[in-house]
């Protein structure tokens, strides 16, 4: 008989089954975003009104659809689900969304101020200015909510799921501030869509 | 949770960034007439005076990830100055010059070192 012992294996710490981000940015939507970013600069460089009005409908369309879906409907089913099963949706979504926001944000500001501009809404003038003054107020509260709270929860909970061994509950933690401060913009949004159907009416 | 006694950089950098928003707007809200810039100046003052607290404050912090806040805020940092660059460039090609030129160079820099602040510790602070 063998005498050698042989050890059992020891256990390992197990990591929860949970998908890893392979970065915290997705690499491989850069080359998109690059192209909406150029072309947005051509809309703008150029100064045709229907180049910026695509960009400004299509960006503030899918920003404000996106921000009241995560905020007043994705919001609360995921604060319902187990905290394994929001790290797990939290892994899978989350790097999505931080090429996605700011590209839509900045297609959307970047164009609508250059319309402002070409239509002389920006002029003290023009006799609708306060909802131009308004809606600039709606968007400095929302990138304050944006860069201060959402983005770098969004950006921990990210770092998080990297680790060996991710902290559920913390990240669970995490996406409860990030989807309250959805839901905030998203409430917000609602006074950009009043701002923005009264300015041609 | 992983939540340690630490400075209050997070409402600091959210304070900061209003007062500059804040100069931002009433700049904003005269085109094209010269705005009064007093108010703005007075803001900027303060949003400066917040942030040169917050840098201070989160320096004298011994026990923290700073390579991890390094490597968020840097790259952070990479991106806003590459934006910050791309708006000067724009206030330079519509023609503001001046007092308003300098108002708005001092938000871009208040954004510029706010924004990868806020993101750096928001990640660091949970090493």
């Amino acid at each position: 008989m063998d005498s050698t012992a042989v050890a059992p294996p020891v256990a390992a710490a197990t990591r929860p089954a949970l998908p890893i981000p392979a970065s915290i940015v997705p690499l491989r939507g850069l080359p998109v975003v690059g192209v909406v970013i150029a072309a947005l600069i051509a809309a703008i460089a150029t100064n045709k009104p229907w180049a910026l009005n695509f960009f400004h409908v299509a960006g503030g369309g899918a920003w404000t659809a996106l921000d009241l879906f995560l905020g007043l409907i994705l919001g609360p089913v995921v604060r319902s689900l187990a905290p394994p099963a929001r790290a797990e949706f939290t892994a899978r979504y989350m790097p999505k969304m931080l090429l996605i926001m700011p590209t839509l944000v900045t297609m959307t500001l970047g164009s609508g101020f250059q319309l402002a501009r070409h239509f002389d809404f920006l002029n003290t003038a023009y006799p609708r200015h306060g909802y131009i003054v308004a809606s600039m107020i709606v968007v400095g509260v929302m990138a304050v909510i944006a860069l201060g709270v959402l983005q770098p929860a969004g950006v921990a909970v990210l770092y998080e799921l990297r680790k060996p061994q991710p902290n559920v509950e913390l990240v669970g933690h995490l996406m409860k501030r990030y989807m309250y401060s959805a839901g905030i913009t998203g409430v917000m949004q609602v006074a950009t869509l009043v701002i923005m159907t009264r300015l041609p009416t | 949770m992983n939540e340690r006694r630490l400075p209050p950089v997070q409402q600091l950098g959210v304070v900061s960034m209003i007062l500059t928003i804040v100069s931002v707007i009433w700049l904003a809200s005269y085109i094209p007439k010269h705005p009064p810039l007093t108010v703005s100046v007075v803001l900027m003052i303060l949003a400066g005076v917040v942030m040169a607290t917050n840098l201070t404050m989160l320096s004298r912090v011994q026990e923290f990830a700073w390579p991890t806040f390094r490597a968020v805020a840097g790259w952070t940092l990479v991106a806003y100055i590459v934006i910050a660059g791309m708006l000067e460039f724009v206030f330079l090609y519509d023609h503001v010059r001046g007092a308003v030129l300098l108002l708005m160079t001092l938000s871009l820099v208040s954004f510029a070192v706010n924004v990868p602040l806020l993101l750096g510790f928001g990640v660091a602070r949970y090493q």
